[in-house]
């Protein structure tokens, strides 16, 4: 069984934590994000140009490239975060030209030697899966697809063609970390998509407060939570670790509670 | 005489099914975006067989921009080349007069096409991103024209370089947001355009600027904009009974230029050749993507982009700041693959005599855009026949530049 594949089998719902790499003490944070009990890694891979990004992750990019971060860096910190972490799985976020600008070949070799179990791409759609898609599912990385408000039902099996490892459904048709979802159309979309997918399904975009968290955990297998950290880094800069992992573990909490 | 038949092997049957042209073009865009780009490619193709849209179209271009745009021999400025051309060599130079459009640029041909597009999708608020302000004002036009709220991304820096621009299009009634992302100009304005459109899909229509961006934009902007090829070539066709050796275009995005080159693709007897912008030089600061970028992927499609080893997008910088973006539409790039366009680049410096010397020698003060064309042209006619002749798109006027212009040439005005 794949490390993402027993994340979602464990009893509670799996909290899903972002952040961009580069940006404050990422090693630190990351094992901050794994001791308030995080189950999922997602770590940005800053980019110049962030299309679907809202104010709080831009700036995290900014952060982050303005310090000189590199593509060889995100794989150092991922190698290392496995050594240090060998069950978490760690997937890695990002916009489509630095993951193929040496290849897609290239990148999904990477991933697998830095012991990355998956890869969620903004910018390419299935119609350009081509690009990204057939390398890493060769090398063993799972391409995590996302679903949005928009994607009706007929286009739904485009998405889910190729995606593995689970389904990231975007709440909110928009940028990160604006505004949350109403929850009724949550339920309605999450009870949508598993009629057309085993796939576990997390829900993410603007998710905050514990209570929206835990709300979310009752009907999803999973909830993304990524400007809210993203923020405390900014806020607390190199000794975030502290913060970031007090507020994983409220979000860690409620979540279990939820089902509870 | 009309253009070529399609024939399989034309220059001219680009993208394929999927919207890309050989490697480049295709549809990167977050899935919230992907449903209405597939939207707005069959909205098109309808519209591409409507007799009703072409003629709405056509009328519009006629009675409010001002078309057909004139073809006109420029004869001292190819006396001024011959002056200092060697013997027997000086092409005629002549130019497509796109300048005198409504709005005062070839952009205002696109933003018809598009608004027509988003009035018959129902879509009820527009949202454009513009650089030097042109595409801005073209759309802010469009939208007072048929009464729909208008809502600008521009870069607060070339807020600052085109005051001119951003209160026109105030006067028009759009509202003009600044951006501070990033470097604050062109590119940082395409990316909030994007997070406004994904976020405002249900009743918003963007109307992207140059022929660049997701599929079907690219080809769309290209078919509205070879509305300056189609008539050039007639035009030529019934004044001197000949097509052009040459033509020439400038490209920031490469609108005018695919514009003004595609009816001709398959002309083979006919060059091409387009103008980046090579800013401070190649060497240095510069927007020129094809010289100096390599393949990757950006705003929606795979095209030529100024980017680090890790793909991280560099800034661009032209002191035109209709050229200063990092990439370029992906038909050029596919163009450039083929061998069928050659592309070459012209400095500041260089545009900025080009300018001058349009100015004393015709009477025409052009856009900082055309310019740089307008320099290639220079360059290029002292090299070819007196009896060849080079066709060269005027695509805007330079009203909007004589600020930038004047402190260039270290004038207070």
């Amino acid at each position: 069984m794949s490390r993402l594949s027993t994340a979602f089998s464990k009893p509670h719902p799996a909290l899903v934590a972002f952040i961009t790499a580069g940006d404050g003490d990422t090693a630190a944070n990351l094992d901050a994000l794994v001791a308030g009990g995080a189950d999922v890694i997602e770590l940005g891979m800053p980019f110049t140009d962030p299309m679907a990004d809202g104010p709080a992750i831009q700036e995290a990019n900014i952060r982050s490239l303005n310090a000189g971060t590199t593509t060889a860096d995100i794989f150092a910190l991922a190698s290392a975060f496995r050594k240090r972490h060998p069950d978490t799985p760690l997937v890695l976020m990002g916009y489509a030209n630095p993951m193929t600008i040496r290849g897609g070949d290239w990148f999904a070799s990477e991933c697998n030697k830095a012991g990355v179990d998956g890869v969620i791409c903004v910018d390419i759609p299935p119609e350009e899966d081509p690009e990204l898609g057939p390398d890493l599912r060769s090398a063993g990385i799972d391409l995590i697809r996302l679903a949005t408000p928009t994607t009706d039902t007929a286009r739904l099996p485009a998405v889910l063609n190729g995606a593995s490892g689970f389904l990231y459904y975007v709440s909110v048709a928009g940028i990160t970390g604006l505004q949350v979802a109403a929850q009724t159309s949550i339920d309605e979309a999450v009870a949508r998509l598993k009629a057309h997918t085993d796939l576990p399904i997390a829900v993410g975009f603007g998710v905050r407060t514990p209570e929206q968290a835990a709300n979310i955990a009752r009907v999803a297998d999973g909830v993304v939570v990524g400007s809210a950290i993203v923020e405390l880094v900014a806020q607390h800069g190199v000794n975030a670790a502290g913060p970031v992992r007090d507020y994983v573990a409220s979000l860690k909490s409620a979540i279990i509670s939820a089902r509870g | 005489m009309t253009t070529a038949e399609l024939t399989p092997n034309s220059f001219r049957n680009q993208p394929d099914h999927r919207g890309h042209f050989g490697q480049f073009g295709g549809r990167y865009v977050a899935e919230t975006l992907m449903p209405l780009v597939l939207d707005l490619e069959r909205e098109y193709r309808a519209a591409k067989q409507d007799p009703a849209f072409a003629a709405q179209f056509d009328d519009l271009l006629e009675h409010y921009v001002g078309r057909p745009s004139p073809l006109y021999y420029a004869e001292r400025l190819t006396e001024e080349v011959r002056k200092n051309a060697p013997a027997g060599k000086g092409a005629q130079i002549w130019f497509k007069r796109d300048e005198l459009n409504h709005t005062g640029a070839h952009k205002i041909n696109n933003c018809i096409g598009q608004i027509l597009l988003a009035i018959s999708m129902g879509k009820t608020r527009i949202i454009a991103e513009t650089g030097a302000g042109q595409h801005g004002v073209a759309t802010a036009t469009v939208c007072a024209r048929f009464g729909l709220p208008c809502f600008i991304y521009m870069g607060a820096k070339d807020i600052e370089r085109q005051q001119p621009n951003v209160f026109r299009m105030r006067l028009l009634g759009a509202e003009v947001i600044p951006v501070t992302s990033g470097a604050g100009t062109l590119k940082d304005a395409m990316n909030e355009g994007l997070r406004d459109w994904v976020a405002n899909v249900h009743d918003t229509f963007y109307i992207i600027g140059t022929a660049a961006g997701p599929h079907p934009y690219p080809e769309l902007v290209r078919d509205f904009q070879s509305v300056i090829g189609k008539e050039a070539r007639a035009q030529m066709l019934s004044r001197i009974n000949r097509l052009p050796d040459l033509l020439v275009a400038a490209i920031g995005g490469g609108s005018n230029a695919i514009g003004l080159f595609h009816p001709f693709l398959d002309d083979k007897d006919v060059q091409m050749l387009g103008i980046e912008a090579a800013g401070h030089g190649l060497e240095k600061e510069h927007a020129a993507s094809l010289a100096g970028g390599r393949p990757g992927i950006l705003h929606g499609n795979k095209t030529y982009l100024l980017q680090d080893d890790d793909g991280q997008i560099a800034e661009a910088h032209s002191i035109s700041a209709g050229l200063d973006y990092p990439g370029i539409g992906p038909e050029h790039s596919w163009l450039k693959e083929i061998g069928r366009v050659r592309y070459d680049s012209v400095t500041d410096t260089e545009a900025l005599a080009a300018f001058q010397l349009l100015c004393r020698t015709e009477g025409i003060i052009p856009a900082l855009e055309p310019a740089h064309a307008i320099a290639a042209v220079e360059r290029e006619a002292k090299k070819m026949d007196r009896d060849q002749i080079i066709l060269a798109n005027l695509c805007g006027r330079g009203d909007k530049d004589i600020f930038t212009v004047a402190e260039a040439l270290g004038t207070k005005i």
